[in-house]
């Protein structure tokens, strides 16, 4: 029993980083119907920056509580990244063909996994410390980080501040006018320069705080960017692309699937992940709240 | 009707035909002058070219961009790995006619699968597809090798009459096969002009241009891009079936998403709004990316910021700058 | 002769009734107009009729062949083509090889990947033909994308007419062109669809074309049909008078 709710309390964990990164590209595309292809990147970005930082503060002789402030720290890094990208790379693209968009951010890809390479190396930077500045929980003979609880609050309470911040303040009507219908909200007198920075900037401090809470919990390797890219449009795909509700849905239920996966195939996982996607994109292309 | 004698300018194909011709002739003669290095980048190009050739009929002509083309390569290279692990070393010949059905059969099945979505979708679900091929390369070690790969001998050429072995067996083997590959380029480059120009390749342009309407001539368009899809993955596998015997050996980093990042590169360094840009653009990535992997450690950065610049500065790539001067050029002259 | 026929065709959008219960029929060999205000339904039935939208209920019926339920591809086999009333064209591929493409098409050649497409002389002939027809014969190597609006238009209408149907449907063919211009094309259009002897059913909305090109004259309004005649009985019609004016229907 104790065993099962580990699993349940695993799947939310992954869900939850899942949902953040979700989340932040299904509301770039959402607002400004684009696809950053270097959103699992930035996710990447968040995980390494967050464990640099980390680690800079154990060296520094930071007390371990205090080392939590670095966790939003790291996902600002991303956002500020984002906020320089989106002027200077996509803006010039949106009016041209979506192929250009797509090179391009492949193209960031390539630039921000081999600065990840060339600033952090090979090598697997953890934080792993972090961890034990929560005590360990006892769940029915087994014990259990408490930190991990952390991490599905913290999806949780951006699920709802995301929800307020869209449904029950003046900018989240701006963003919604936005990406109703761009030319309408620019005629109205609202800067769409400005919304569509703010919307990549959010979304990224998204995917840079997913990567933030989630390296504590497992170590920043190369490569983790591409699988996460992978994963949060299979997400995408099942929810939809540019809801906040498809992404919750579609993080829970990747997440529950990939557990499940694990368990029955654990020398293939990274293929079960790969083969998720395809098979979704096979059944349902549409997914069950999209936008698209 | 009048029979006009039309002159050589008037007719397009005729001096198409010469300057092919002239390249061609070049191409053949080069060897004389080079080293075996240069002759073995210049193939290295050469079969760059036919898989970058192969990977724009998808996007040029039937535009869809495939981030997963790595996984044609691969699957062709480790074909002919599988073929000498397992029925020992055989001519070039039986390495093709093993691997180009493989290959064919592999883009059909993944085809099928990536070409009922358009756009962002299909381009993701091409990645996913290769990361799975990718993955099973890696971790069936018992089978690819694993990380170590697979080894493949001097294959002889011409069904057995040419082998290579000596002290000056390597630099004829270079030469030798060189020429091979020059002749299958030839080929390859005859069909796809063949294709791009036939019924089926203005089909799969007016696919790109305006679905909705190619639709409504009774165009199947679902099957016209699985079939484009097809000869894509299966000229790229080409390339990959020619590779790695002079590579020597296959590793799963040709399936890796990198290596599909280096083949749209290709396309869009030459051009991919026109047949000969790919072409151009594989050759001289070939040089570019032994010059940054000569120069630094981290080529990869290098060529991601390359891409981008070319992207925003020049993105009908080299053979359209090339293009648009000549018409300006052109008509400065009138 | 009736070549089609719909019986209680009907498609709702959320509150709106694109066609509520429409029993529409098209003679063989006349030039009908299709008319009304924007949001009528001339546009959706159209759509029903060439398989863009499938019908919520009702039937379409061939010279008595259910079609309700064929698809685009069947339902041009079957004869049945359009033009789009915002211009829907190859604009990367020439004059002469958007016509082609038709006849390609319409043959089953369209798969053909070994032969070169200009070296089929029956399908070169007949685009040239088909250009030539629509005036258009001095654009045959220009691209499609570098028309002027109203040779683009005549385009449309060749790129259809090409796949040589029983029924054409034309949406909107003279919209965004001067005034001049639109006889011109309107012209064109109306000898070679006559001459080639296809059924046209034509959505207008300039009245000067609609009366002076058609035989028959069926008008819409919010879902269903408000008149249906010559164009001597429709000027007669004093409701149809009134809604071209914009007065209120006198009930």
């Amino acid at each position: 029993m104790a065993i099962l709710t580990i699993q349940i309390l695993n799947s939310l964990l992954y869900a939850s980083v899942l949902f953040l990164i979700a989340a932040g590209l299904s509301l770039i595309f959402g607002v400004m119907r684009i696809v950053n292809l270097a959103h699992g990147s930035l996710y990447a970005v968040g995980a390494y920056v967050t464990a640099w930082l980390i680690g800079r503060g154990i060296s520094l002789g930071m007390p371990l509580h205090w080392l939590f402030v670095l966790l939003p720290v790291g996902a600002l890094s991303v956002a500020l990244i984002g906020v320089v990208i989106e002027p200077l790379l996509l803006r010039p693209f949106y009016r041209r063909a979506e192929e250009y968009q797509l090179l391009v951010t492949f193209g960031l890809i390539q630039i921000l996994e081999d600065l990840m390479r060339l600033i952090w190396g090979g090598t697997p930077l953890s934080a792993d410390t972090l961890m034990d500045a929560l005590p360990i929980i006892r769940l029915g003979g087994l014990l259990y980080p408490g930190y991990n609880l952390v991490v599905i609050a913290v999806g949780v309470v951006a699920a709802v501040i995301l929800w307020a911040g869209i449904y029950h303040t003046k900018f989240g009507v701006m963003l919604r006018a936005t990406s109703q219908d761009r030319r309408m909200a620019s005629a109205l007198g609202l800067n769409v320069g400005l919304v569509y920075v703010s919307a990549f900037g959010i979304g990224c401090f998204m995917a840079g705080l997913g990567g933030a809470i989630v390296v504590p919990t497992q170590a920043a390797v190369l490569g983790m960017g591409i699988d996460a890219l992978v994963i949060a449009f299979v997400v995408v795909v099942i929810g939809g692309l540019g809801s906040l509700k498809g992404a919750l849905v579609g993080a829970v239920v990747v997440s529950f699937v990939r557990t499940a996966g694990i368990q029955f195939f654990p020398e293939l996982e990274l293929a079960v992940l790969y083969l998720i996607a395809a098979l979704v994109l096979l059944v349902r292309p549409t997914g069950l709240f999209g936008t698209a | 009707m009048k029979r006009e004698i039309q002159s050589f300018r008037d007719r397009p194909i005729l001096r198409l035909a010469a300057a092919a011709g002239l390249i061609l002739l070049i191409l053949i003669l080069l060897p004389a002058y080079f080293e075996t290095y240069q002759m073995q980048l210049l193939t290295y190009g050469l079969i760059a070219a036919i898989a970058a050739l192969g990977f724009n009929l998808l996007l040029g002509y039937t535009g869809l961009l495939s981030f997963g083309h790595s996984a044609y390569f691969g699957v062709g290279a480790y074909s002919v790995a599988f073929v000498v692990q397992y029925l020992g070393p055989h001519s070039m010949e039986f390495y093709i006619l093993i691997g180009v059905p493989a290959v064919a059969i592999t883009s059909a099945l993944l085809g099928y699968i990536c070409v009922r979505h358009t756009q962002i979708f299909f381009g993701i679900l091409t990645l996913a597809l290769s990361q799975v091929l990718y993955s099973l390369a890696l971790k069936l070690y018992w089978v690819t090798g694993g990380s170590d790969g697979l080894r493949v001998p001097r294959p002889s050429l011409l069904m057995g009459l040419l082998t290579f072995s000596g002290p000056s067996g390597f630099r004829q083997f270079i030469t030798s096969y060189y020429y091979y590959v020059l002749a299958v380029f030839v080929v390859c480059v005859v069909f796809m002009w063949v294709i791009v120009h036939s019924p089926f390749g203005k089909a799969l342009q007016a696919i790109r241009d305006n679905e909705v309407r190619a639709r409504f001539l009774g165009l199947r368009i679902r099957r016209f891009r699985w079939i484009s899809f097809l000869i894509s993955g299966t000229f790229t596998g080409l390339a990959g079936i020619l590779w790695v015997p002079l590579n020597g050996l296959t590793t799963p980093d040709i399936v890796y998403w990198t290596f599909s990042g280096e083949i749209v590169f290709t396309a869009l360094l030459g051009g991919f709004r026109n047949f000969t840009g790919p072409i151009v653009g594989g050759i001289v990535f070939t040089y570019l990316k032994t010059y940054a992997v000569a120069t630094t450690e981290y080529w990869q950065l290098l060529l991601g910021v390359v891409l981008v610049t070319l992207v925003l500065v020049l993105p009908t790539g080299i053979v359209g700058a090339l293009a648009k001067l000549g018409e300006r050029l052109g008509m400065r002259k009138t | 002769m009736i070549l089609l026929k719909t019986v209680n065709l009907r498609k709702q959008f959320g509150e709106t009734r694109a066609c509520d219960g429409l029993d529409f029929v098209v003679n063989k060999g006349e030039f009908l107009s299709l008319v009304g205000s924007n949001g009528a339904g001339k546009t959706t039935l159209v759509n029903l009729i060439s398989a863009h939208l499938q019908p919520d209920s009702g039937q379409i019926l061939l010279e008595d062949r259910d079609i309700t339920f064929t698809t685009v591809t069947e339902r041009i086999k079957a004869g049945i083509a359009r033009s789009f009333q915002i211009v829907n064209l190859f604009d990367g591929l020439s004059v002469f090889d958007n016509v082609a493409l038709s006849i390609f098409s319409r043959e089953g050649k369209a798969v053909k990947m070994a032969v070169l497409a200009d070296h089929d002389g029956d399908v070169r002939r007949e685009a040239l033909e088909v250009l030539g027809q629509f005036g258009l014969s001095d654009k045959s190597g220009v691209p499609a994308g570098g028309l002027a609006q109203g040779e683009r238009k005549l385009l449309d209408v060749a790129v259809a007419y090409a796949l040589r149907p029983r029924l054409l449907f034309l949406d909107e063919p003279t919209s965004g062109v001067s005034t001049h211009e639109k006889a011109q094309i309107m012209d064109t259009v109306s000898s070679v669809v006559r001459g080639g002897h296809v059924t046209a059913v034509v959505i207008e909305h300039d009245m000067d074309v609609v009366f002076r090109y058609s035989d028959r004259i069926v008008m819409m309004h919010e879902g269903s049909f408000l008149a249906d005649g010559t164009p001597d009985e429709i000027r007669a019609n004093k409701d149809v008078a009134s809604i071209l004016l914009g007065a209120p229907l006198a009930t």
